[in-house]
């Protein structure tokens, strides 16, 4: 060993590298920190284009910024952004249902269920979602009549005209959710095949029946792998409501088509479109912060921190030495 | 479920063994990993079973809480065949509700502690009570934590399994089994996945339970722990039985030269 003074950190000593004098000991290196002068470089030309493109954006003058907080709060587009959001959300809820489901069966032994749930995510994830939601809005062009009864019989239970049954609104939502099923079952069985084959051993072991196990063992384990790839869907949701406007559903962007198209100010309507868009984008992943947190409770790993906590850290640069060492004792 | 009755062992005796193992066969992809393995646990006995690994040691323990399905001879635990139910006087084999209510009665400890890793210990161990058996929240707790207690962690109960050490993980989960007062306990390997200076207190765990009458079948190297605790030791080689008997005979003085390789490997 080269005789420098090192000092070894004992179990209660601060770490070597704290950037706080006032911890350091007496045997401590006094050393110059390492200097990151490039940091600095980049961040100043990114300023410098950034500046240049909002300039360029601001003095525009095929914008009428006028325009722009003219309807931002318009009756009309803020009936669009609460259309949107309802879409977004129970579109999201129900497909994670049928997702949980389609999951359970593709895993299942059950043959049939196995490759029902397989033809199942073949057919909805190889078509156009776009061509799905055509499909159902313009349901009435291939079922004139919706009936519920014993096939190949006279019976029938309730029989509706298509249209009536299914108005641009029920449609829409339909094609949404059915297909985000077939994109969220794939996430949630990854998730299931996440869990170590032991906890369905252990969860048999102590008599929990299969569904018992799938609650309260897998699922719940599973959720720590699932629920980021989810907040990625959901924001997909929120954008793809706006492919919704092929069947004259009047979320936030057919709204905002409508207008422009009497106003003619079809920039100033997409901006005003985008800026909501990057709001509820940015509301949503609140929700996702506090859902990884809980379901990552056991977790040896620190939790993510809560967005206030993120900006707590922004503002207070400099880390304390952390012990969120999760070692056994 | 209702009508599902136990099917009464016909080879048991009047002064029948708790666990009964009868020419048990099991194959994995056309390897025979069992060749008919016969064994006899009476109640309040502890029976640990050493041999080298593939010997088929494990897979015998999984079969007798159907974790595994026999390929052929039986399995009862109590005169009840495992994984076979009586319905209209013919056999039927259970499906899984029926296995898992079957397995109640059968505790195991793995040999990776396989604790819920987002349940606190407590929450580990009342688990099954709570869900599956019904048991009111309250008392499932006050048992979860004599339990604990009885394994030395009544302090722990509020810890995650990933802030505890792996003899104390491997003792929660020695509660979380006989949270479901089973009447035969199975272990497989406990102390083999655990660092030497916490095998220790997972022995002593053993022996305290061994001590209390609990009937248990241990997979295990640990041939002190075989020569203290067991009532009889069975040497397993190559999924059959080479040699078995009280452990004063088998690791003492073994008869067959597989076994007396085996122990001169090991000590």
């Amino acid at each position: 060993m080269p005789n420098l003074p090192l000092a070894r950190p004992g179990p209660d000593a601060p770490p070597i590298d704290d950037p706080d004098p006032r911890n350091r000991r007496a045997d401590d290196i006094d050393a110059v920190p390492l200097r990151h002068p490039w940091r600095w470089v980049i961040a100043v030309v990114l300023l410098l284009v950034f500046a240049g493109v909002a300039v360029s954006l601001w003095q525009n003058d095929n914008v009428n910024h006028p325009t722009i907080s003219e309807f931002i709060f318009d009756r009309r587009i803020l009936d669009g952004v609460v259309l949107t959001l309802v879409l977004t959300i129970v579109s999201m809820a129900v497909s994670t249902v049928l997702a949980v489901l389609l999951a359970v069966m593709r895993l299942s032994n059950n043959p049939v269920m196995n490759a029902l749930s397989w033809l199942y995510i073949w057919a909805f994830r190889g078509t156009p979602l776009l061509i799905q939601i055509v499909v159902w809005g313009y349901l009435g062009l291939l079922y004139a009549q919706i009936t519920l009864g014993v096939p190949f019989t006279d019976f029938s239970l309730f029989s509706m005209d298509t249209n009536t049954l299914i108005p641009a609104f029920t449609a829409g939502l339909l094609a949404l959710t059915l297909n985000q099923a077939a994109y969220s079952a794939e996430i949630v069985r990854a998730g299931m095949l996440s869990v170590d084959e032991g906890q369905y051993e252990a969860a048999y072991s102590v008599g929990m029946s299969p569904t018992f196990t799938l609650f309260k063992v897998v699922l719940p384990q599973a959720m720590r792998v699932i629920i980021p790839p989810m907040g990625n869907e959901t924001i997909s949701m929120l954008k793809n409501t706006s492919l919704l406007s092929v069947i004259a559903v009047l979320e936030l962007y057919t709204v905002a088509t409508q207008i422009s198209s009497q106003n003619l100010r079809q920039v100033e309507l997409l901006v005003v479109v985008s800026c909501w868009y990057l709001f509820l984008t940015s509301m949503l992943s609140i929700p996702q912060y506090y859902l990884e947190r809980h379901y990552g409770r056991g977790n040896a790993r620190s939790l993510p921190p809560t967005p206030l906590a993120r900006v707590w850290k922004i503002l207070r640069p400099v880390p304390r030495p952390t012990t969120n060492r999760a070692d056994a004792p | 479920m209702t009508d599902r009755e136990r099917v009464p062992d016909p080879t048991a005796s009047a002064h029948q063994p708790l666990l009964s193992a009868r020419k048990v066969r099991k194959s994995f992809g056309g390897v025979e990993v069992l060749k008919g393995i016969s064994l006899d646990v009476a109640a309040g006995q502890v029976m640990c079973l050493l041999g080298p690994s593939g010997s088929g040691k494990s897979t015998f323990l999984r079969c007798i809480n159907h974790l595994e399905r026999i390929d052929g001879g039986r399995i009862s635990v109590d005169g009840e065949l495992v994984g076979y139910a009586a319905r209209h006087g013919r056999i039927f084999e259970m499906n899984r509700r029926e296995v898992a209510k079957q397995r109640r009665g059968i505790g195991m400890v793995f040999q990776r502690f396989n604790l819920f890793p987002h349940m606190t210990a407590l929450e580990n161990i009342t688990a099954a009570p709570i869900g599956v058996r019904g048991l009111p929240k309250p008392a499932a707790r006050d048992r979860g934590r004599e339990l604990l207690d009885r394994v030395g962690l009544a302090d722990l109960a509020q810890s995650y399994p990933a802030q505890l050490s792996g003899g104390q993980q491997q003792r929660v989960a020695i509660a979380r089994a006989l949270a479901m007062d089973p009447q035969l306990l199975l272990f497989d390997e406990p102390t083999s996945a655990l660092d030497p200076e916490l095998v220790g207190d997972v022995l002593d765990v053993m022996r305290a339970l061994a001590a209390d009458g609990m009937t248990m079948v241990v997979v295990t190297h640990e041939i002190g722990f075989a020569r203290g605790a067991a009532d009889e030791v069975v040497f397993m080689d190559a999924g059959i039985v080479v040699e078995s008997g009280p452990p004063a005979r088998v690791l003492d003085n073994p008869q067959n030269p597989r076994t007396q390789a085996f122990l001169d490997s090991v000590i």
